[in-house]
């Protein structure tokens, strides 16, 4: 069981990494981007800084007709979803709260996501928006059923819905290695959580940007850095379901917590770069007809597992 | 105290929330109001030490807030439809039945003999919950899930416009079915 710290030097600590690893991952998309469109991948390091400092100076845009109050929450939700949701990840030996259903909390939080984004592009009065937030929904509806069953196998094989149950359970062998569907299938859904790479349909170029055609200035920074958080926050908790926590050798548990999370988030990264995007109608089937039975199979093995053991 | 205040500012709040699903001229207004009101009734039951009951209200209400809006746009997507639109029908009777049941439930409420409280507070509900929904209740929890898996079943064989005739001909001998969009496994 991990420890909860201090109050308030936690969150602090929290908000501080999940920042700079956003920063990360976004810096990461940046440079992979600039090199292959052949400019200098160096200097794309600072182009999240420049775009947001552009951002910060661009007037914010108004619809007629628009939801405002509704757009405005569901750009201000984005990010505190994430966050919400990074409370029960363990840094090591400690979260910010290691809640005793720390497994659904980070479930329900990241859920919040769906309403985010669906206001986003309703608020806005706009049919790219409208049109961006629906095929949010049927994402959601495609990924979140093995999402879930991927995170019921974890706290499976733990006996435990809490998170540093999780980690303790896997003193002597890691969940990637015992249950390699469910954190497989546990990745394509972060994917899909986050709306990147192959699942970045809802705010495709196809629709002038869906979800995200008409936030501008500070409102699309709230967005782009809630994406970012979500796609950081979901790497971040593969660690503690799959990987072992902090456990590892020489470096101290924080830092191997925050080394595996740099290789998820970076491997995510990476992924979003290479993978067209899929269709959702094309990835529903693949959901449904795939990953659903291909995940109730692996907890149906950890089960028989965990009753052997 | 804490939890007293935190209580009533949650029973304030889903009331009132609950009041605007009816009030509000959106749609989508009125599905998130509803929403919040949702997620006002699962405060109580972490208070009651119930938290996985608690974190599941949030998390499953969130999911069919987003569903039903789905549903709601879909149906009412016209002019008059979208905004301002308005919940109220029949505002007198609507007003007599909801008068007269919060009547008879108040009623039972002061009038029922409610038994003392008995027994500890378990060290693990969401254990004892597990225990109860795999053994006694059981059966319940499996003939709800038939029923709930055909009637998933029966809205999409209803709301969908082509049915396996279109897809794989009169005479069903089609190799590859006549789809508009092939699904992802190439079928």
């Amino acid at each position: 069981m991990v420890e909860s710290a201090p109050a308030l030097l936690s969150p602090l600590v929290l908000l501080v990494l999940l920042g700079v690893f956003a920063y990360g991952a976004a810096a990461g998309a940046a440079v992979l981007h600039a090199r292959a469109a052949g400019t200098a991948p160096v200097a794309a390091i600072a182009a999240p800084a420049r775009e947001s400092a552009r951002l910060l100076v661009q007037r914010r845009r108004t619809v007629p007709g628009a939801d405002t109050l509704l757009w405005r929450l569901g750009g201000a939700l984005l990010p505190v979803a994430a966050v919400l949701a990074a409370m029960v990840i363990p840094l090591g030996p400690v979260a910010v709260s290691d809640l005793s259903v720390g497994v659904v909390w980070f479930n329900a939080m990241e859920v919040l996501a769906w309403c985010a984004v669906w206001l986003l592009g309703w608020g806005a009065n706009s049919v790219w928006g409208l049109v961006g937030g629906y095929r949010f929904l049927v994402q959601g509806l495609s990924y979140e059923l093995p999402h879930m069953f991927a995170l019921i196998t974890a706290a499976l094989g733990a006996g435990s819905l809490r998170v540093g149950d999780v980690v303790a359970a896997q003193e002597e062998v890691w969940f990637a290695v015992l249950m390699p569907a469910a954190f497989a299938i546990y990745l394509v859904s972060a994917l899909a959580m986050a709306f990147w790479g192959p699942f970045d349909a809802p705010v495709g170029r196809d629709l002038a940007g869906g979800a995200a055609a008409e936030p501008a200035g500070a409102d699309r920074l709230v967005l782009l850095a809630g994406r970012y958080l979500l796609l950081t926050v979901v790497a971040a908790m593969a660690v503690p379901l799959f990987l072992g926590g902090g456990a590892g050798p020489l470096l101290p548990a924080w830092a191997w917590s925050l080394v595996k999370t740099a290789v998820v988030l970076g491997a995510l990264v990476w992924i979003g770069h290479r993978v067209p995007t899929v269709r959702m109608d094309r990835f529903t089937e693949v959901g449904w007809m795939v990953l659903i039975p291909l995940s109730l199979l692996q907890a149906l093995v950890v089960s028989v597992l965990v009753l052997v053991r | 105290m804490a939890e007293t205040v935190v209580f009533v500012v949650c029973a304030v709040g889903a009331v009132a929330s609950g009041v605007a699903v009816f009030v509000l001229d959106s749609m989508a207004r009125a599905t998130f109001a509803l929403l919040a009101s949702f997620l006002f009734a699962a405060v109580p039951l972490l208070l009651l030490g119930l938290s996985y009951l608690g974190v599941l209200v949030v998390l499953m209400m969130v999911m069919e807030m987003m569903v039903m809006v789905v549903f709601m746009i879909m149906y009412m997507m016209n002019p008059a439809g979208l905004m301002p639109m308005s919940m109220l029908h029949n505002k007198v009777g609507a007003l007599a039945v909801a008068i007269g049941t919060f009547a008879v439930l108040a009623a039972g409420v002061f009038l029922v003999p409610w038994p003392a409280r008995e027994g500890a507070v378990p060290a693990d509900p969401t254990l004892l919950l597990a225990e109860a929904i795999m053994g006694p209740h059981m059966l319940v929890m499996m003939l709800v899930g038939l029923v709930l898996f055909a009637t998933m079943v029966a809205s999409v064989v209803l709301s969908t416009p082509r049915g396996r005739y279109d897809r794989y001909g009169d005479d069903l001998r089609r190799a590859r079915p006549d789809d508009p969009i092939d699904g992802g496994l190439g079928r």
